[in-house]
Formats: C-alpha cells, sequence, structure tokens
C-alpha cells in the first residue's frame, strides 16, 4: 500500500516531501545538546574554476579529524546531476548526507514536474538546505558547500558558493572553500586566466590544491607513494564527467615534477 | 422511508469492474516489448506534455492507460516512494516488485471499498535487469491484479487485436529498432484495415543497458523513431 500523503501531489520537493513523511531523516534533524563533539570528521579544501565551454571542480582527498588524518581517499565532489556537481567542505557526515538529500531532490524534481530545473533554482534548493542547517552550524557542525553548474540555457559554467546561513553568491571565475581555500584562492587567483582550455583549469586547479596543501595541515597533497591524487570533475555542455585516476595523476604528476624545480610553483609576471 | 435496494455482492463487484474496463478501453493501446537491450514501452499520445510513460528509479519505468489524473497521481506516488526508499536504504534496494506491490494494494483497495469509484487504469512497471533474462514488466489491473509480462504486453484500447500481432510477430532478442516497428505496426491494429500510426502520434521510452549513467530510462526521439520505423 502506498503510504497516506504519497499520493498528494502539491510539492514537487523531495525534502519538502521528507519533512512531511520521514523528518527523522532530514540532516537537520540530528540536533545535538550542544557541548562540543569530538571524534567529528572534516574535509577540507575544495577548489572550482570557469573555462571555455564550461566548469571544473577539485577536491583534495583529505579528511581529518582534530589532529589526526581520519581518511586518505576521501570523496569530495560529487555529480548531483547531469549538469551539476557539489564539493564538500566541513562535518563529512552532515556534507555527506545533504549531498545524498540535493541528489535526490534535483532528479525528484525532474521525475515529477517532467522538466529539469534552472541552474539559479537549484542553487536556491541547496541554499534552503544549507540554512536548515544553522543550528548544527551554530554547534559546531557546519557544511559549506560550494556548487558548480553548466547552464544550459546561458551555455557556460557557474560557480556558487554558500554560508552557513545559507546566503548565495555566484562566482564568476573560480572559487574555493574550506580549511586551504584562502591559499587556493590566491593560487588561482595569479594562475586563472579568462577563456582558458578546460585542460589547463584542471592543471591550475592541481596548482591550487598544491599551495593548499602546503601551507595548510588539514588540506592534504598529492600522496606520491600511495598514488592518491585529488578528485577532478568537469561539467560541459555533454554533462558531467569525473576524471579518472590515470587522467589526473597525469596532470599532478607534471605539476609535481615543475615543483622539483620550484617548490613554490609557476611564478607569475610582476606587471 | 424506502428501503435501499439489496445488490449481491458478486453484482457489485461485477458492476464496478465492468465500469473501469469501460473507461479503459476507450483510450488507445500501450505496449511493452523486452528487446535485446532492455525494455521498449511505446504509447499512442499525440501530446507533448503529458506522458503516459515515464521513469520512476533508476532502472524502473512506468506505462499506464485510462483516466490521465488517476495514472498521474499513481505515478508521483511511486516516485515518493521510490525516492525515500533509495534515500533510506540505497539506491539498489528499489524494485519493481516492492513498487508493484504497493500499486496493487493501492488498486485493490480502491476497487473493493464502498466508498471510492474504482480506478480506470491499468499498468505497466518495468525494470531493467543486469542481463535480458532478469529483465521483469509486471502489469497491473484497475481491480489491483498482478500478472507478469513475458516478452511482450498490451493494455488498453482494443488490445486483443494489438497483442493478437504482437505475438505472431514478436520473437525474443529483437534489436530495438524492429522491436519499435513491430510494437508500432501492432498498436495500428486496432482498425480494419490496420492504421498507420505516424512517429510523431507515439511516445517511445526505453530502460537500457547501453546507457552508462545510473539512471538507465531515455526516451526516444520523433527522429530517432522515424528512422527506426523507415528502416
Amino acid at each position: 500500500m502506498l503510504p497516506d500523503g504519497t499520493r498528494l501531489s502539491e510539492t514537487s520537493s523531495f525534502a519538502d516531501y521528507l519533512a512531511v513523511r520521514a523528518p527523522e531523516l532530514l540532516p537537520s534533524a540530528r540536533a545535538t545538546d550542544g557541548g562540543s563533539l569530538v571524534g567529528v570528521t572534516h574535509g577540507t579544501t575544495i577548489v572550482a574554476a570557469t573555462f571555455d565551454g564550461g566548469v571544473v571542480m577539485a577536491g583534495d582527498r583529505r579528511a581529518t579529524m582534530g589532529n589526526v588524518i581520519a581518511q586518505r581517499d576521501i570523496q569530495k565532489v560529487f555529480p548531483t546531476d547531469e549538469y551539476s556537481c557539489v564539493g564538500i567542505a566541513g562535518t563529512a557526515g552532515l556534507a555527506v548526507e545533504m549531498t545524498r538529500l540535493f541528489q535526490v531532490e534535483l532528479e525528484h524534481y525532474e521525475k515529477i514536474e517532467g522538466t529539469v530545473l534552472s541552474t539559479d533554482g537549484k542553487a536556491n534548493r541547496l541554499a534552503a538546505l544549507i540554512r536548515n542547517n544553522l543550528g548544527m552550524a551554530m554547534q559546531g557542525l557546519a557544511v559549506v558547500p560550494l556548487f558548480a553548474a553548466y547552464d544550459l540555457d546561458a551555455g557556460v559554467g557557474r560557480i556558487f558558493a554558500f554560508d552557513v546561513t545559507g546566503n548565495r553568491n555566484e562566482e564568476r571565475a573560480f572559487h574555493s572553500v574550506g580549511s586551504g581555500s584562502t591559499f587556493a584562492r590566491g593560487s588561482l587567483k595569479k594562475l586563472y586566466s579568462e577563456g582558458m582550455s578546460e585542460t589547463d583549469a584542471v592543471t591550475a586547479a592541481i596548482q591550487a590544491l598544491y599551495d593548499a596543501a602546503d601551507d595548510d595541515t588539514a588540506t592534504g597533497g598529492p600522496d606520491l607513494a600511495r598514488r592518491i591524487f585529488p578528485m577532478v570533475g568537469a561539467i560541459t555542455a555533454n554533462g558531467y564527467r569525473a576524471y579518472s585516476e590515470d587522467e589526473t595523476a597525469a596532470i599532478a604528476d607534471q605539476v609535481i615534477a615543475a615543483r622539483m624545480g620550484r617548490p613554490d610553483g609557476p611564478s607569475a609576471p610582476l606587471t | 422511508m424506502t428501503q435501499p435496494f439489496y445488490v449481491s455482492p458478486e453484482q457489485l463487484m461485477k458492476d464496478r469492474a465492468d465500469f473501469a474496463r469501460k473507461g479503459i478501453s476507450r483510450g488507445r493501446s500501450v505496449a511493452v516489448v523486452l528487446y535485446d537491450d532492455g525494455i521498449l514501452f511505446v504509447a499512442e499520445n499525440p501530446s507533448q506534455a503529458l506522458h503516459k510513460i515515464s521513469e520512476i528509479y533508476d532502472r524502473i519505468g512506468f506505462a499506464a492507460v485510462g483516466r490521465y489524473n488517476e495514472f498521474e497521481n499513481l505515478r508521483i506516488a511511486g516516485v515518493r516512494l521510490a525516492d525515500l526508499r533509495g534515500y533510506s536504504y540505497d539506491r539498489r534496494d528499489v524494485t519493481a516488485r516492492g513498487l508493484a506491490n504497493a500499486y496493487a494494494q493501492t488498486l485493490g483497495t480502491i476497487f473493493s471499498s464502498g466508498g471510492e469509484k474504482p480506478y480506470e487504469v491499468e499498468i505497466f512497471v518495468g525494470e531493467l535487469g543486469d542481463d535480458a533474462s532478469q529483465d521483469q514488466v509486471y502489469r497491473l489491473m484497475y481491480d489491483g491484479s498482478v500478472a507478469d509480462v513475458q516478452g511482450y504486453g498490451v493494455m488498453g484500447g482494443q488490445n486483443e487485436q494489438v497483442e493478437a500481432y504482437l505475438s505472431e510477430h514478436y520473437r525474443a532478442g529483437l534489436p530495438l529498432a524492429e522491436a519499435i516497428r513491430v510494437a508500432v505496426t501492432a498498436l495500428g491494429q486496432d482498425a480494419t484495415p490496420p492504421r498507420t500510426v505516424e512517429s510523431s502520434a507515439l511516445e517511445v521510452a526505453i530502460l537500457t543497458r547501453s546507457r552508462t549513467q545510473p539512471r538507465k530510462f531515455r526516451r526516444v526521439s520523433d527522429a530517432d523513431v522515424s528512422a527506426a520505423l523507415s528502416s
């Protein structure tokens, strides 16, 4: 038997439906009674950059638990539908669950309405999910995703950043979130140029993550012994494509080889 | 005070079944055909916006005949049930069997409850397996009864003539273009002499193993249907 309420058709939002049918499954339902939690896993640095014909997103692979490395090969970049992806920084457990909810949210709308949400509509939905998590953020369990999408109407890649209150900022060129974001952003600022190719944008993103790992202890650098490299996804008119381990390894190896000569990475012209 | 007429339960159920059957046979037929790479749904539907065939989940498709508002209601309920189950457990835990059960319960309850009128709908729920031998299609009737579909199935409209044509021309392991051709020709058999159904009046969708994404449902464009019909 279909449960009561499933046959009413007042909402196309899966999150709203969940709030009525099974509120305990919402990420925001896990409010604790305060006090600092120990042993919570945190994800660290995500970068995204637009290029001519799309957008790339890359994340390092480290998850930390205080001063301990909780995981060396965590996945932080997730496709959310065919033309969008989310990179997560902050409390890993909540962020992964929020991403899962967001994925279902987009697919649910698409199936019920028979059409995909606009890029702005997707960003607004994600903002609402983040805002619902505000109570947890006040207790130190913040989730700060970075959202990237290829806008089929406009024919460009777009990047959206959020704060814990769900404030949504669109970034035109590049952005970074997470503990190493200050360094990654500084690095991208010098390496990014408008109208770069996809390969150049991926290289710039990997350089930025290298710089973040160089100066931030919580960000993982390329792990040469274990062959663990950043996770990269690119979205173009053809949809989302995750880079294979070999593809990222090839680009990362070039970056590392160049850093052997100049550890601070490529230098930008002074004027 | 007037006494209500006594109606025997047999007569009551028969009347309700006749009522539902009449409503279902009014429209055009919908056919499902298992082909070598998946499951093909074909419906005659001039509307581009109101679908008779839809995606429910990664590997599950839905096709319906009868009253639009009633099967649309069931479709949305199915999407919600599937998404909720997939979100609370795992995507692999959503099965056509579970969904067909929920539909059967719902339709059966509505059919036998005194208050509501029975739903005038019939539904196909198809699930793509890892290989052709694991493909499953269930046919749900207005009264909640469920049947397994083997190879091909037709519901709604003049389904007997359409099914008779398919039983002669269907064979296991058809390639997609041929399956479309057989199914579309079959849909035209509901009149004498048989009609030719134009590709613009068709709604065609497949669940296909050749799609690399987790979501295996794909609508087949008019151009692709025309190409298949003329090949």
